[in-house]
């Protein structure tokens, strides 16, 4: 490191570029708090872009609601120490306007089915219960809903992704289903969807699909295609083969990475810093020291210290094991930066359940940082471990957002709750 | 369905017995209530024992190896690795074993070279430090999947018949004959019925099982044991721990990983058995005192299986099965107090020794049956066949690089595995009767065997029999679950750093976005 051209003070240093890291950027951005963002915005790639905001409770029971407030109010009930129970509805519901009208000035809405969660396709066949999808999706929400018949399309070349698979795996439900594979237009070989995304920034490569598409509509009242429809002008791309087919249009989300993460990524990296976040998304926290007069100053970069940061507050965005944020050994699990408690079992064999799909979800996806009222992690006996230290994501303890289906919702509920709770510290 | 002999399980004895049988012209039905090596022969360390490790405790046994790993390296060499073994002793190993095992060996007709420990370890470096005797010994590792895939595709072009998913649940005797067996396909619950001169009970662990369906007595004690795979080849040689069979004592190499092992636990049931959390812990601290690199490598999978041991069930001793007789047993029903003319089982034993087990039992059918048909696999090579070729580690991304066929995509990217092979297996799996699933496609290749533990291929490789309509409408997330489910298994018990930030992502994919866990039925219920 060299000079102090590399050293920054903010009000409030995240930690972390994921949906929770974004959140809270944003929202701690919109309060006029100085922010610095550390990172690697990659793993939002891994997210599949649906905003899941609470369907399945209790998880053991496989229930799936319909009305995700009223699951929310029994969960809370049921789990009061879950995350979510830490905030009112009132709340997360602005939390979640908050981040989807920030997408929507990004050039990329979403849509919710009013105040009720809705019902989307995936690539396994399954149907996923979500609270918010792309506006790409809309079309597809709703003809799953009334089961009008649909021409699904799907490319040579482009792997774990099968119309058919989709169409054999709803025929129960939706059997006006039908398939027809195509070559894409300009592109040979494997296909990657990031490749195929950008191809269709441009308009001629968009009529083309059309073109290819056309001669197979039939009686279709609809045509599903998976998600690749352009990465940053999604609008204009979905307007235009829906201008062209003259009948709507929809994605489908293909297998992981995807797209759909990737625009959320995009979205972000772009107009975050231009709402002022100092964001650097190639770097991680190094190192961290809790200074004796209060604040926080962290060594971040690739793999040398590249800068420091000297912040008032922290929040701590940074993730499950994936991501880092969390790192078991054979002997335990600990939080990798800054060595806070975490909630855990008490012996590695009771991590998992031997069935995957065990339906109560193995124990070890409710292990993560504990937090208080206010999103600070406490220790052994509920003391906040610092007071100037917030927490938020899924690094949480006590919440399954993998079988509860509320991964974004949390991420951005909590988000929501700690950049209010540091602001108050601040002030 | 009407043939001369019946063969229950599709393990190495009763692939082995298929073949047998097929080459001296008997006709014969192979029933397996799962899939080929679905019990302890998908289940064990693939050790081609030179039979030193039995010259203490048994000596016939240990005979009866040493003739067939010699056999074997000439007629299945090509499902051979010709590694070599060490055993080897570290300071505080019982003296008095050391000392006599040369003598044990020699008078069993078994090789065992000394070599100074300093010359054990510049051949093999992973060793200890503190080894004070070591010696060489003709040891050998042995791909099951590619014996049991060979023997029975050999079996079905000399006029054999499979039946996968078919599960024996009665016997109709009449007259101290059985008229014909009553099979299950577990698949799609329909029964049907076999009619055989002559019926083979070579089900393994399972044999006192099956036996009891016909009213026989078969006394079995389960003996399960856990293995280890780590992320890399450890060694170039199989290493046994020079002391009496224990614990973590033997480490297999095979193709690119090592294979630690194993435990010796009594089970109730052969079914429904999974490597523990316990059992890895201890392999591990016991393989680590003669290969300390154990104790911190990253291991990628574990599994296990269930010995088919000979006694009862209810002696209480768990250390006396180590000691329980490895050979096999061949036992005529005539000569039972049950006293069936056709019933025939055939258990215990080795892989090593599969093929004599098998050159015997089929002996004993052709006298049962008045057959002049001499034993033919004593002499003839068992043949390489494609359907088998794919377990091979490596093989896939040879082939495919070698073809380079830009169409021809990789569905497996871990293992490179790409779809030309999968459609080869396919094209073997409907050969052989039944539905050419992801699972069955996975032990007969290398998907889902590397770092990505399936998250991705599984997908992959569905879509694609999707698309080609080799599975029927909701077949594929049926399949999924299954093959997620299977490697699970093997994955849980080893997950923590890389591994479980992978679970994770795997979790994350297929329960959090699929929500493959909704509506699941219970596990095993197919
Ligand atoms: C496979 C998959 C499928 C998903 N499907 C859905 C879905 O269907 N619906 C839904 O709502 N959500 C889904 N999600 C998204 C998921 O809900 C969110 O990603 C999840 O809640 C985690 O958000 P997070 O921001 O807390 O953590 P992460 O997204 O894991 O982000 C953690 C961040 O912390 C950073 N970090 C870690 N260590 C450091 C360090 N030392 N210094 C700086 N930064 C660090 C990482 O680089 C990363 O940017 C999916 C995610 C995955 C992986
Ligand atoms: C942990 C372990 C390690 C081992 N290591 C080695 C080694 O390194 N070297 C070595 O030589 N040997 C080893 N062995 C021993 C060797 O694996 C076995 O002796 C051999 O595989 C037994 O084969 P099998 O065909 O007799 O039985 P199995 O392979 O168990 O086959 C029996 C089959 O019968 C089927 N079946 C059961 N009931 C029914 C029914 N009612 N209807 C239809 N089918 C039925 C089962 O599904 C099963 O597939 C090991 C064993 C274990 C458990």
């Amino acid at each position: 490191m060299n000079g102090e051209d590399r050293s920054e003070t903010c009000d409030v240093m995240i930690v972390g570029a994921g949906m929770a890291g974004m959140a809270a950027a944003l929202f701690a951005a919109q309060r006029g708090l100085t922010v610095v963002q550390i990172g690697l915005a990659g793993e939002i790639n891994f997210a599949s872009g649906m905003l899941d905001l609470l369907a399945v409770h209790p998880v053991a029971a496989g229930r799936v609601w319909a009305d995700p407030w009223a699951a929310m109010a029994r969960l809370c009930a049921d789990e009061p120490q879950h995350p979510y129970a830490r905030l009112t509805p009132a709340a997360i519901h602005e939390a979640m306007s908050g981040f989807m009208g920030f997408l929507e000035r990004t050039g990329y809405p979403y849509v919710t089915h009013g105040t009720t969660n809705l019902e989307m396709i995936t690539p396994a066949g399954t149907v996923k219960t979500t609270y918010a999808v792309p506006h790409t999706m809309r079309h597809g929400t709703r003809a799953l809903a009334d089961g009008r018949p649909c021409l699904l399309v799907d490319f040579n070349g482009l792997k774990g992704y099968s119309a058919r698979q989709i169409a054999m795996g709803l025929a129960p439900r939706w059997p006006s289903l039908r398939t027809v594979r195509l070559d894409f237009p300009g592109i040979g070989g494997e296909l990657y969807p990031e490749r195929m995304a950008r191809s269709l920034e441009l308009a001629d490569a968009r009529r083309k699909l059309a073109r290819a598409i056309q001669p197979h509509l039939g009686d279709a009242a609809a045509v599903g295609l998976p998600a690749v429809l352009s990465v940053s002008s999604t609008l204009q791309a979905l307007a235009d083969l829906q201008d062209a087919l003259r009948v709507p249009v929809f994605e489908i989300p293909t297998m992981l990475p995807a797209v759909t993460g990737l625009r959320l990524r995009e979205g972000c990296e772009q107009h975050l810093p231009a709402m002022g976040v100092r964001a650097h998304y190639q770097q991680r926290v190094l190192r961290v020291r809790h200074l004796p007069e209060g604040g926080w100053l962290f060594d971040a970069g690739d793999q040398a210290v590249a800068r420091r940061i000297r912040s008032r507050a922290a929040i701590l965005c940074s993730g499950r094991f994936f991501s880092h944020g969390l790192h078991a050994e054979r002997t335990g699990i600990r939080e990798t930066i800054f060595g806070l408690p975490v909630t855990q079992p008490a012996r590695r064999s009771d991590w998992h359940h031997w069935d995957l799909l065990h339906a109560p979800g193995h124990p070890i996806n409710r292990a993560g940082v504990p937090v208080d009222s206010r999103f600070r992690p406490v220790d052994d006996s509920s003391q906040p471990v610092y007071p100037d230290l917030f927490a938020a994501g899924s690094i949480l303890a006590h919440q399954d957002w993998v079988r509860q289906k509320c991964g974004s919702g949390l991420a951005i509920a909590t988000a929501w709750g700690a950049v209010g709770a540091c602001q108050a510290f601040i002030d | 369905m009407r043939t001369q002999v019946l063969i229950i399980g599709g393990g190495v004895s009763g692939t082995g017995l298929a073949r047998d049988l097929a080459l001296r012209g008997v006709a014969c039905v192979l029933a397996e209530k799962r899939d080929i090596n679905a019990g302890a022969s998908g289940g064990n360390h693939g050790l081609l024992h030179s039979g030193a490790r039995y010259v203490a405790s048994d000596p016939a046994a240990a005979r009866e190896c040493r003739s067939e790993n010699r056999r074997l390296k000439k007629l299945a060499a090509h499902c051979i690795e010709d590694a070599g073994g060490l055993f080897v002793a570290v300071a505080g190993d019982d003296e008095r074993y050391i000392a006599e095992f040369p003598s044990l060996c020699s008078r069993c007709g078994i090789s065992a070279r000394p070599l100074p420990p300093d010359e054990a370890r510049a051949m093999e470096p992973a060793l200890a430090e503190n080894v004070i005797a070591a010696f060489a010994v003709d040891d050998a590792t042995i791909d099951p999947f590619k014996l049991s895939l060979d023997n029975i595709a050999s079996a079905l072009r000399s006029g054999g018949r499979l039946l996968r998913h078919h599960q024996v649940v009665g016997f109709d005797i009449n007259a101290g004959r059985i008229r014909s067996a009553r099979l299950r396909d577990v698949l799609t619950g329909r029964s049907r019925r076999v009619e055989a001169d002559l019926v083979v009970n070579a089900a393994g662990a399972w044999a006192g099982q099956v036996a009891a369906l016909a009213g026989a007595t078969v006394a079995m004690r389960y003996s399960k044991g856990s293995l280890l795979v780590t992320q890399s080849r450890i060694a170039h040689r199989v290493l046994n721990r020079l002391r009496p069979p224990g614990n973590g004592d033997i480490l297999v190499p095979g193709g690119t990983v090592s294979i630690l092992g194993t435990t010796s636990e009594r089970v109730a049931s052969p079914d429904a058995i999974r490597p523990e959390i316990h059992e890895l812990d201890a392999i591990i601290a016991e393989g680590a005192a003669m290969v300390p690199l154990l104790a911190s490598t990253r291991y990628i999978r574990a599994y296990c299986g269930v010995r088919p041991l000979l006694g009862d069930a209810n002696s209480p001793d768990d250390r006396s099965d180590r000691n329980v007789s490895r050979g096999f047993v061949l036992i005529d029903h005539e000569r039972q107090p049950e006293k069936l003319a056709n019933l025939i089982t055939v258990t215990g034993g080795k892989l090593t020794t599969y093929r004599l087990m098998a050159e015997k039992a089929g002996d004993m059918v052709c006298g049962k049956l008045a057959l002049e048909s001499p034993c033919r696999t004593r002499l003839e090579t068992l043949p390489d066949t494609v359907e088998a070729r794919w377990t091979e580690p490596g093989l896939a991304p040879r082939l495919w690089l070698r073809r380079d066929d830009p169409e021809d995509d990789l569905l497996c990217e871990c293992e490179m595995v790409p779809q030309s092979a999968v459609e080869e297996i396919v094209r073997g799996l409907r050969r052989q009767g039944g539905r050419p699933g992801l699972t069955a496609i996975g032990l007969r290749s290398r998907v889902g065997k590397g770092p990505c533990q399936g998250t991705f291929c599984s997908q992959r490789v569905t879509a694609r029999l999707c698309d080609r309509r080799h599975l029927g409408d909701q077949e594929g997330v049926v399949e999924l679950r299954a093959f997620l489910r299977e490697r699970w298994r093997g994955q849980q018990p080893l997950l923590w750093d890389e591994s479980l930030a992978q679970a994770e992502l795997l979790e994350a994919m297929h329960c959090g976005f699929f929500g493959l866990e909704l509506g699941a039925p219970p596990p095993g219920d197919p």
